[in-house]
């Protein structure tokens, strides 16, 4: 079967405050039931990309200057977020975001605000079933939560506006690494099994590699290199730069020469 | 020990009305952090509505009632459509400046149609209901405002506590961002608590004038009272708001029977300085969780 694209973003630019440029032209696409991987250091532009999917960059005074995205056929660049996520696409903000005065209950109960109305009994169960450390404590404030239960509440909410295009901004952010393992193990299992489509943001190269189908790379606002997961992690310079392993296998550092020649011919 | 008794009902029925006008107050707070200057002139607003039904248009009571709550409701959401929508996203201070001048607006547009005078309702209470303790009396007006006050807290507190809606408003109010990423209509949300304060407001604004008669300046005044009340209770607190009331109620009460009349507007002020001593967020106002 022929993989639809879900998700098209044309050379887009991004533009904060009418002056800041951060996006200088991306193109990326999507398709179905796939987990895409978008790596890249700090202030490359990786959230500004996801906020301008999922039209959060308006609060924050950006916007979409130049180019087009288009999901399932439509041009929603510029859309409000609350037209956005009604066509089902959620984002998962980085820095996990819970409302710390609602129990954890409550929180999963704002996820329904796109189908308000509707009921979300099957819903709830779903989300304790992917995340059943949340179930003993959905009467506590999520303010109380450890930072683990806190990403696991958050990708839960969101789960439970039923996304068909779930952006994830680093889940994996300041967490253990075994609750970095266990919550992508779940970002896969909600991917195959709920047939999600996954825009996965992520520091940690080597496990955002392993569980997505295709990657980017962005630098300073552009995408740099992009391919499948498996060449992205044996490509020499994806090595060194985000997995810490040159050719020879002897960890070097940024500060060397060569590397950062190679560094700038990306650019 | 009956002045006692007589003064607690008292200042718990005025309280609990000043605690039910802050709660509107409390409700645009949170969910956008706007002081609402304009409050006082929500309550006079309430209280005329009902008078021009009550005294000029001749509605039965319970009817007019409905229709003040009704038009109150749809001012309020009127209120944040037209004046507040289009400053979304500025500086606090224009928005808050906003309310000053919504206010001033208000009240010149009463002045305007009914004039500096005191206005009274046809006395419609029976006088059946008022409640006899012993040596204690409690008029009717006292009795209604109570039940009234205690039937909407309750309503109010479930509708927050379990209606999505309500969930939805104080998702707003702890985490705007958030609610936005998971497609709360924060917009609606701010129209809805407008909507619902000046409900609240036009409600206590008719208690008060049944006990005290309309007149604009009294009233608005009587709003501004909201402020060291929802100091008082924490400013982000509705059951803070509440308590407060009943605080600030009961000690003017209590500082009127047995200090002197005259400084019963006075030493609410200067009990609230001392609390705030002590417990600079107010009483329940939220302390940041840092845990997270």
């Amino acid at each position: 079967m022929e993989p639809t694209t879900l998700l098209q973003v044309n050379n887009i630019s991004v533009v904060y405050s009418d002056v800041i440029q951060v996006l200088k032209g991306v193109s990326l696409s999507v398709e179905k039931n796939r987990i895409i991987s978008l790596l890249g250091s700090n202030g490359a532009g990786k959230s500004t990309t996801l906020k301008a999917i999922s039209g959060l960059l308006k609060p924050e005074n950006g916007k979409v200057t130049d180019g087009s995205v288009l999901y399932d056929g439509d041009n929603i660049q510029n859309s409000s977020p609350e037209e956005i996520t009604r066509k089902g696409i959620i984002q998962v903000l980085e820095g996990r975001e819970p409302f710390k005065y609602l129990t954890i209950e409550e929180n999963l109960k704002v996820g329904t605000a796109t189908r308000w109305m509707k009921p979300y009994k099957k819903d709830l169960e779903m989300v304790y079933n992917y995340f059943p450390a949340l179930v003993q404590r959905r009467k506590s404030l999520a303010g109380y939560c450890s930072g683990g239960e806190l990403q696991m509440l958050v990708m839960g909410r969101a789960l439970m506006a039923h996304p068909k295009l779930l952006l994830l901004d680093e889940p994996s952010l300041g967490l253990a690494p075994l609750v970095v393992k266990e919550i992508f193990r779940i970002i896969q299992r909600i991917n195959k099994e709920q047939g999600t489509t996954i825009v996965l943001v992520e520091q940690n190269a080597n496990m955002a590699l392993q569980i997505a189908h295709y990657g980017y790379v962005m630098e300073n606002g552009k995408i740099v290199m992009e391919g499948a997961a498996v060449d992205l992690r044996e490509n020499p310079d994806v090595k060194e730069f985000y997995l810490g392993v040159s050719a020879g296998g002897a960890i070097r550092s940024y500060t060397d020469i060569k590397s950062y020649r190679r560094r700038k011919r990306w650019l | 020990m009956d002045f006692f008794l007589q003064l607690l009902v008292n200042g718990l029925s005025i309280g609990l009305l000043y605690g039910l006008s802050a709660m509107g107050f409390v409700m645009i707070f949170k969910s956008s952090s706007v002081l609402n200057f304009a409050h006082g002139e929500l309550l006079a607003i309430g209280a005329f509505i009902f008078l021009v039904l009550t005294s000029w248009a001749h509605v039965p009571i319970l009817l007019s009632f409905l229709i003040t709550l009704a038009g109150c409701f749809v001012l309020g959401f009127l209120v944040e459509r037209i004046f507040l929508r289009p400053l979304i996203g500025e500086h606090l201070i224009f928005v808050i400046m906003l309310t000053v001048g919504l206010a001033a607006m208000f009240k010149g547009l009463l002045l305007f149609i009914f004039g500096g005078n005191l206005h009274t309702y046809p006395d419609f209470l029976p006088d059946g209901l008022a409640l006899h303790m012993g040596a204690v009396y409690v008029p009717p007006v006292y009795v209604a405002s109570s039940c009234i006050g205690i039937v909407f807290l309750t309503l109010f507190g479930l509708f927050f506590k379990f209606s999505s809606q309500g969930i939805f408003m104080r998702s707003v109010a702890d985490n705007q961002t958030a609610a936005m990423s998971l497609g709360v209509h924060v917009k609606k949300v701010f129209a809805l608590s407008w909507a619902i304060a000046a409900l609240v407001a036009g409600m206590s604004g008719i208690v008060l004038g049944i006990i005290n008669g309309t007149n604009v300046h009294e009233i608005s005044a009587i709003g501004l009272k909201v402020f060291p009340v929802v100091i008082l209770g924490g400013l982000d607190s509705i059951g803070g708001a509440i308590i407060g009331g009943i605080i600030i109620g009961l000690l003017e009460t209590f500082t009127g029977g047995y200090i002197s009349p005259s400084l019963k507007d006075v030493v609410p002020y200067i009990i609230l300085v001392f609390i705030l001593l002590i417990k600079p967020y107010g009483l329940f106002g939220l302390v940041e969780i840092e845990r997270v």
